[in-house]
């Protein structure tokens, strides 16, 4: 008997099928959840996963130079952010919430976003807190934007937002978002509750998927093993290895 | 061309960094902290810290103890451990002005640097508030191709590159494993500085596998022993974090009298090393 799915293993799942086909997939700092994904994908589609802060050596990746370049150059198919804020346009803030610089609140910094955003052409971007004060109607600072103006150099942006209760892909030519699924548990109410930004409610909105149990079992096993480097503590307590 | 001094320990290789100047120190992993900490003991003020391309624990102790006027970087954090608070606290109170970055534009200016020409165009950033608030980024059209924006960086040309190495040698080389981003930053230094896990009699440049990842001593102006040099931090193929030592730290910090309790505790008593 295959224990209960836990709600991070739909999010796995979900960010996994948004994943597809593409071939190669890079994780940064502080990301075991879409880090979890990506090796579920590569384990379904065969992907090349480099993750960042893994000394692994199938997944080492320089974490300096040359990982930007690759994105520059299109060999980075698929990468994940997040923000301290998300708007309704796929802004993202890492920096803070206030009047820049001396904000009310202060958060780390842009990081490589206010780059791989422009470069990588499958931007997922996830959020473990979905509110109104994580998705906002406009960011207080842009350390990345969303969508760019005509004549801005951008094959990469925003393809789908994860959260805890939904997935709803980005529209670039609307910058706008659209409610794709619902995490079993949840409802549509709760999500516009939720919800600072406006988006787009289609006529059918479907049951995010429960992972099956092959799934599951490539979760819990491979994927398990190998993001426990490097997340030994998210390891132990998502998977008890 | 000048040969590369010896110093006997990192206090008196932090003497030679004088206040005020531009500073470049690399991410987190292997970080100098023993070289960090002797500057806190000098009481350095004053300087204009380039973190390449983020920062963690020694950006924000180096802030916290009160030495840094500038830091331009393109993210502190604690990672795992949290926010860096002195970093925050100090950026907010307006004690430290930030010029927020992003990590490939920090590697593009300081590859200007090491190249001696005056910029670097990258792509990115046009319409983030990071471009907004750098008067010094400048958007330029493309010459190659009409109508093509792209975002020109100046060059960084730090006074100091601030390093620790697994390994020197006697006649000023350096040996930086995997970590080539260094080589980068003593490239675009006016002098890089550098503290040793150890160094050694022989001449790495000798090697054929040890001097494909080295920098040459032509760069190097000052090289000081500091055994666990890195520590609380890890140091690459040596050792690894001390949790509990930056667990201490991160609950520490945040202003307030613990801060400087830790301070008196951890930097000033005695260096980590000889605990």
């Amino acid at each position: 008997m295959t224990p209960a799915c836990k709600p991070e293993e739909i999010v796995i799942s979900a960010i996994a099928d948004l994943l597809g086909a593409a071939g190669h997939i890079a994780v940064g700092v502080l990301s075991p959840i879409p880090g979890s994904a990506a090796l579920l994908a590569r384990a379904k589609t065969g992907a090349r996963v480099s993750i960042l802060g893994s000394t692994e050596p199938e997944f080492r990746s320089n974490e300096g130079v040359d990982v930007f370049d690759a994105a520059g150059q299109g060999r980075i198919d698929a990468f994940f952010l997040s923000g301290g804020q998300i708007d309704g346009a796929a802004n993202i803030n890492l920096t803070g919430i206030g009047d820049y610089p001396q904000m009310d609140v202060r958060w780390s910094g842009a990081f490589g976003s206010a780059y791989l955003y422009f470069q990588v052409p499958k931007v997922i971007l996830f959020r473990d807190e979905h509110s109104r004060r994580t998705l906002v109607e406009k960011v207080d600072f842009i350390s990345s934007p969303g969508v760019s103006e005509d004549g801005v150099y951008r094959p990469g942006g925003p393809y789908a937002l994860v959260t805890p209760l939904c997935v709803m892909m980005f529209d670039r030519a609307a910058a706008r978002f659209t409610l794709k699924s619902i995490h079993p548990g949840h409802s549509l109410d709760e999500i516009s509750d939720q919800t600072g930004f406006k988006f787009d409610i289609p006529e059918t909105v479907i049951e995010t998927e429960t992972p099956d149990g092959a799934t599951l079992n490539l979760i819990r096993g491979t994927v398990a093993q190998a993001i426990a480097n490097p997340y030994p503590a998210f390891a132990r307590d998502m998977f008890g290895v | 061309m000048h040969q590369t001094q010896f110093f006997a320990s990192p206090d008196a290789l932090a003497a030679a960094i004088p206040d005020g100047i531009k500073v470049a120190i690399f991410k987190d992993s292997g970080a100098p902290m023993e070289a960090a900490r002797a500057l806190v003991r000098r009481g350095a003020r004053g300087l204009h810290l380039v973190t390449v391309p983020t920062a963690g624990m020694i950006a924000d102790l180096l802030i916290g103890a009160g030495c840094v006027d500038v830091i331009e970087t393109a993210g502190v954090s604690l990672g795992e451990f949290g926010p860096a608070r002195e970093f925050a606290d100090a950026v907010k109170s307006g004690r430290v002005k930030v010029k927020d970055s992003t990590c490939p534009a920090i590697y593009s200016g300081l590859q200007a640097g090491e190249k001696g020409i005056p910029f670097m165009p990258m792509r990115g950033l046009i319409g983030s508030d990071i471009l907004a608030s750098r008067d010094d980024y400048e958007t330029i059209e493309n010459p190659f191709s009409k109508g093509d924006k792209i975002v020109a960086l100046p060059a960084i040309r730090p006074d100091v590159a601030l390093i620790h190495v697994a390994l020197a040698d006697r006649f000023g080389n350096l040996w930086i494993g995997r970590q080539f981003e260094q080589r980068i930053m003593a490239g675009a230094a006016h002098r890089t500085f550098a503290t040793a896990e150890k160094i050694i009699d022989g001449n790495i440049m000798e090697d054929e596998k040890l001097s494909a990842a080295c920098i040459s001593s032509l760069y190097v102006t000052g090289i000081a022993p500091a055994p666990d040099g890195a520590m609380p931090l890890d140091m690459p193929g040596h050792y690894p974090m001390d949790l509990d030592r930056v667990e201490d730290y991160a609950v520490a910090s945040g202003g307030g009298e613990n801060y400087q309790v830790w301070l008196r505790d951890h930097v000033f008593a005695k260096p980590l090393a000889a605990e």
